[in-house]
């Protein structure tokens, strides 16, 4: 699960990944709504892993 | 209001260092998230950000996957670090790091590297201040004085219960401002389309390494820049402070879940620097683009509204960051050499004056030096914070470094990183040839990189002289 953590390191950090205009959505190009979009998945994935972790690891 | 602060959820706020500077140890998840939230997305922030990217385009949107990537990183190791701190009484990085390596010098360097970071910080809060204050209207030193003065003394009455408690009064003034700015600006200027095509425009006309996306040249500053100051970020001892005033470890992950909303707005404030594009605005330093394009297109009293959510949100962090600083000079410098028999009481008063001295020299910084030395050292201030995470985090992983690597390599990347800096005219970017083919990268990153490698290597030499695990001060938790 905690291998969840790294997705964003690599969804962000490989720029050529997300450095063009097209597709736009609602009017932003695609390298400004790819990262914000990342910002809920973020939220989401680290979500998942503290759902796992066993209470003893969270008091 | 701050003064109100000292007697809520009160403890006995000047009997114990626990309770000025921690404000109690008992912060839950939604006073964290408005504490962490107000000092980490500082006020600075929402002046400099949009003014970055107004001048130079996507190069300035680098913020926002720093701060996404952040939070992964502080679901997973600060819990840790909460839990150690918590165990032993450590109120500092530099605590943790003594506790753990029984090393008074690297926990000197720590310390040292942490007031010094912080104090350009708050000189920037000042300035951001500064620049709504100067959009009101009001011109000269006077106002600066009287907010630095107010914020003087509600810290020094109570400590971190009172940027805690402002930090809810200016957080929901700034979601306020920045949630009506991205809905009624760009109906205004004809739509976010109309806002890019405004902005592209001009950075066509303006060439360079601008444009709405980045320059192949870009990228890999671009990314780590982002990574760099990820890891940074919570080395800071204002955000260190956030953290170790929480309640609970599990208080924390929430935090890493919740704080994200934050950056969703810190993206939505960048893109106020294009936004001046199809407002046409014209000012003369970028820092002026947000309060300009306040003042074009809404009703005085809400550009007022705005100002005033701004320059409150200046208090916060500058708050925060002058007790972190005065905690670090109390426990780790005072206490270490000083009068170790200090006692609690005596530990508050200490850290009282110390919280007063940072922010004195923070103001004189403001007022006598130019602005563009504040900006100059927070720059270094990053790259020299960076240098002390591996002293802080790996010693919760794993024993197997060595004070000795750990205090050379924080001096050789502090050395190497800032004499880098200082030959390129103080910007934050080297450049290194490979076959033929030049990186330009994050200073700050490479430094850290040669920090590690520094300190394995003085680790493995030391493990060969003298293969006996050398006795810890603090059993660890």
């Amino acid at each position: 699960m905690w291998i969840l953590l790294l997705l964003p390191f690599i969804g962000l950090l490989w720029v050529p990944f997300y450095n063009f205009q097209e597709p736009a959505l609602f009017g932003f190009p695609f390298f400004y709504w790819y990262q914000l979009a990342w910002v809920p998945i973020s939220s989401v994935l680290i979500w998942l892993v503290y759902r796992r972790l066993t209470p003893d690891e969270a008091p | 209001m701050g003064f109100f602060a000292a007697r809520w959820k009160s403890g006995p706020v000047s009997e114990h260092l626990d309770e000025w500077g921690l404000g109690g140890r008992q912060f839950g998840t939604w006073i964290t998230w408005f504490l962490v939230g107000g000092d980490f997305y500082t006020a600075y922030t929402v002046i400099a950000v949009p003014a970055l990217v107004y001048a130079v385009g996507a190069y300035g949107f680098f913020a926002l996957p720093y701060t996404i990537i952040v939070y992964p990183f502080v679901f997973a190791v600060m819990p840790v670090l909460w839990k150690v701190a918590h165990a032993n009484g450590h109120v500092t990085a530099a605590d943790v790091v003594h506790g753990t390596y029984g090393s008074r010098g690297l926990e000197l360097a720590v310390a040292i590297t942490g007031m010094v970071a912080t104090m350009p910080y708050i000189a920037l809060q000042l300035i951001g201040m500064g620049v709504v204050i100067k959009a009101m209207g009001l011109t000269g030193e006077l106002p600066i004085v009287a907010a630095f003065i107010i914020l003087a003394l509600y810290t020094y009455s109570s400590g971190l219960r009172a940027p805690a408690l402002i930090a809810f009064v200016k957080d929901i003034m700034i979601y306020i401002v920045v949630l009506v700015a991205v809905v009624v600006v760009p109906a205004k200027l004809g739509g976010y389309g109309a806002v890019f095509s405004a902005a592209s425009d001009a950075f066509a006309a303006k060439g360079g390494d601008t444009g709405l996306t980045l320059k192949p040249s870009q990228m890999l500053p671009y990314a780590t820049l982002a990574l760099g100051s990820a890891l940074a970020a919570f080395m800071y001892p204002h955000t260190l402070t956030g953290i170790f005033a929480s309640k609970s470890a599990d208080t924390i992950r929430k935090n890493a879940i919740l704080l994200p909303a934050y950056t969703l707005l810190l993206g939505l404030i960048a893109l106020l620097g294009y936004m001046a594009y199809a407002a046409n605005i014209k000012v003369a330093t970028p820092n002026d683009v947000v309060p300009m394009l306040f003042k074009v297109l809404f009703p005085s009293w809400f550009a007022g509204f705005a100002f005033a959510a701004i320059a409150i949100g200046a208090l916060v962090p500058a708050a925060v960051m002058s007790i972190g600083a005065a905690n670090l000079f109390t426990r780790n410098v005072w206490k270490s050499y000083v009068d170790p028999g200090i006692s609690h009481a005596g530990e508050a008063a200490v850290a009282k004056i110390a919280s007063l001295v940072v922010k004195v020299g923070a103001l004189s910084f403001i007022l006598f030096l130019p602005t563009q030395y504040a900006l100059d050292l927070q720059l270094l201030g990053g790259l020299w914070i960076l240098q002390t995470f591996p002293a802080l985090v790996f010693g919760l992983f794993t024993r197997w470094f060595r004070a000795e690597g750990l205090l050379l390599g924080w001096a050789v990347g502090i050395g190497w990183g800032s004499w880098t800096a200082w030959s390129n005219g103080l910007k934050p970017l080297a450049t290194m040839d490979l076959g033929g083919v030049s990186y330009v990268f994050y200073v700050g990153l490479g430094a850290l990189i040669l920090n590690i490698a520094i300190a394995a290597i003085v680790t493995l030499i030391l493990a060969w002289m003298r293969p006996e695990p050398r006795p810890s001060a603090v059993a660890r938790s």
